[in-house]
């Protein structure tokens, strides 16, 4: 056996990435209830791919036979509505878990220097997330499928002089189409999935090669034991793969029980508009998008036309996406963590949060008049939270952060 | 190997012309990948115009016909209805559809159409694409009092009225796009050819 792995070392670093990425990959000893997500994630991606494989055998990318070939895979293939369930609740799950995940890099400033490019990756693999959920939402055929990708798709043909082109070249139709159809299902199951998993592969690297952040913000890598390994650092095998087990113990029964009780989770995950075959002549009286889209969604309502052009809305709603990315350069606070933070952080993380939240409610319900004045408070907060940042961070009182981490 | 110093302007011009030559080739391949994305011959041949009898339709009410797959409704406006648009000319943004590309130059007019009556319109709002929901009744409890009759958007809450006009303060840009039309008859009307003209 040994003689085996020798010959393998030989000609391919086993035993080496085996040490670098698990059993001498030392990350801090102080990781809490927040450090599930990142591999809970992974995990995911993986329940994606493979029911996503077992669904392409079944489903047919036609317009004239989707819609009845994801019924005929929830009524007469073995097991395909369990599988098909297992797929639609991960889409939801998925994001649940990235907004977890990207929650904790906020509180505890994981984007901070050196983390910069892991955010922006993180970043770019939510950007692809939200690509390849909206495309694979497409693929049922159903009347939110429909409308929900002509509503998407019309937002780029708002984009002036080439707007208009755009939207064809998406589409490849005049109007959505079975060639819309046909191409949103080569993006979801294979494009995209390169990417993201391109993606993911950056992100790990990059995060292996800085060392992970911790609660604290303390750098565990400045202070050395004499082994040579920081004071502060653990394994990660054995010690956070059998925590990351525990966290995948209590995830895996939560998502069954969110499978074989409540799959539609009320419609918030299968919307019942979805249910009836995609109609060109009819809007359902009540369209709203996937609940992980209706933050922007709200954001993207609250902006009125401008000079007779609804790019301002747009626009706003890709910026609100897209700022995401500078917040590594906006935050200008000596500390990381939000323990050592002052009143200024917190009180801005928490109305944030507060206007993520209630965008998120408000992209659900039908438009009203006060709906939209609420929403248009709401996105002032979201982006108030990113472009006033360099201001009351530099300016918050802090707490010393310790040399070491804290229990 | 000579011991001579190596010749580093040949080298970059040598690697500047091989990286232009690469990419070039490499723009070469994509125009036909993504040329390949537009719509194909067929998609652009599946716009044959439409004939719809009109005579079937009773007063006040809407048939929804397809055209290039998008909705086209035809509504048989009443006397009430008429006279009920009439009045609303400050509410909305372009009631004397100025904006040249919502219509054609013959239903450039205060109800939109060739006869006062019959309104033809393609049911898809100008703000992203849904088809908005006929609501004739006058004044009903969700759209308030001084509601006209008209169409109202579930996606975004743009409001139109019963000539596809605009109500301020929408979320829609511009009034809903009147189709190319002619009449072939009293009750026949050929829906995207206008005198002989494919739109």
């Amino acid at each position: 056996m040994e003689k085996l792995l020798n010959w393998v070392d030989e000609r391919f670093p086993l035993t080496a990435s085996y040490k670098a990425h698990l059993s001498e990959y030392y990350a801090p000893k102080n990781f809490n209830f927040w450090y599930f997500f990142g591999s809970l994630a992974m995990l995911v991606l993986v329940i994606q791919i493979v029911t996503g494989i077992f669904l392409t055998m079944h489903y047919k990318p036609d317009a004239q036979m989707a819609f009845a070939s994801v019924e005929y895979i929830m009524r007469d293939v073995d097991f395909g509505w369990l599988i098909r369930y297992i797929h639609s609740t991960g889409a939801s799950m998925f994001f649940v878990v990235v907004y977890l995940h990207m929650f904790r890099g906020l509180i505890y400033g994981s984007y901070r220097r050196p983390r910069e490019l892991i955010w922006v990756f993180g970043v770019t693999i939510y950007l692809v997330l939200m690509g390849e959920a909206f495309m694979g939402y497409l693929l049922p055929w159903g009347q939110m499928s429909y409308w929900g990708a002509q509503v998407i798709v019309n937002l780029f043909a708002t984009v002036p002089f080439i707007g208009e082109d755009l939207s064809v070249l998406i589409r490849g139709d005049y109007v959505i189409g079975d060639a819309t159809l046909n191409r949103f299902f080569a993006f979801h199951v294979i494009a995209l999935p390169l990417v993201l998993l391109g993606l993911v592969v950056a992100h790990l690297v990059a995060l292996h090669e800085v060392g992970s952040n911790n609660p604290d913000g303390v750098e565990i890598k400045k202070l050395k034991g004499e082994d040579g390994h920081p004071l502060d650092g653990i394994p990660f095998h054995p010690y956070y793969t059998v925590k990351d087990i525990l966290g995948v113990v209590v995830f895996l029964i939560v998502f069954a029980a969110i499978v074989f009780f409540a799959p539609e989770m009320g419609g918030y995950f299968l919307e019942a508009n979805n249910f009836i075959p995609a109609d060109s002549l009819k809007t359902p009286e009540h369209i709203a998008p996937v609940w992980y889209f209706t933050p922007y969604y709200a954001i993207l309502r609250a902006i009125p036309p401008i000079l007779g052009s609804q790019f301002p809305g747009v626009a706003a709603m890709g910026v609100s996406v897209l700022i995401f990315f500078a917040l590594p350069w906006l935050d200008k606070s000596p500390v990381k963590s939000i323990r050592y933070r002052g009143p200024k952080f917190k009180i801005a993380l928490t109305l944030f949060v507060i206007a993520f939240v209630g965008l998120g409610v408000l992209g659900i319900l039908p438009s009203t008049p006060l709906y939209t004045v609420l929403a248009q408070i709401l996105s002032v907060v979201y982006f108030a939270f990113f472009l006033l940042m360099p201001w009351y961070t530099k300016n918050d009182s802090t707490k010393p952060v310790p040399e070491r981490v804290t229990q | 190997m000579s011991d001579k110093s190596v010749d580093t302007s040949k080298r970059r011009f040598l690697v500047t012309m091989a990286s232009a030559a690469g990419g070039a080739a490499t723009l070469a391949v994509t125009a036909p990948l993504i040329m390949s994305m537009m719509p194909s011959a067929r998609a652009k041949a599946a716009g044959a115009p439409v004939e719809v009898d009109i005579s079937k339709i009773e007063p006040g009410m809407l048939l929804a016909v397809e055209w290039r797959g998008k909705p086209v409704w035809v509504v048989n406006r009443t006397k009430e209805m008429l006279e009920l648009m009439a009045k609303h000319d400050g509410k909305l943004t372009d009631s004397a559809s100025e904006n040249a590309a919502q219509q054609p130059d013959y239903c450039k007019n205060p109800h939109r159409s060739i006869k006062p009556e019959y309104l033809i319109v393609v049911g898809i709002c100008t703000h992203l694409g849904c088809s908005p929901t006929f609501r004739k009744e006058v004044g009903p409890a969700d759209l308030g009092t001084d509601w006209p009759g008209g169409w109202f958007c579930p996606c975004h809450g743009s409001r139109f009225d019963l000539a596809a006009r605009v109500f301020n303060g929408s979320p829609a840009p511009t009034n809903m796009v009147i189709p190319p039309h002619q009449y072939l008859s009293d009750s026949k009307v050929l829906i995207g050819v206008d005198q002989g003209v494919a739109a």
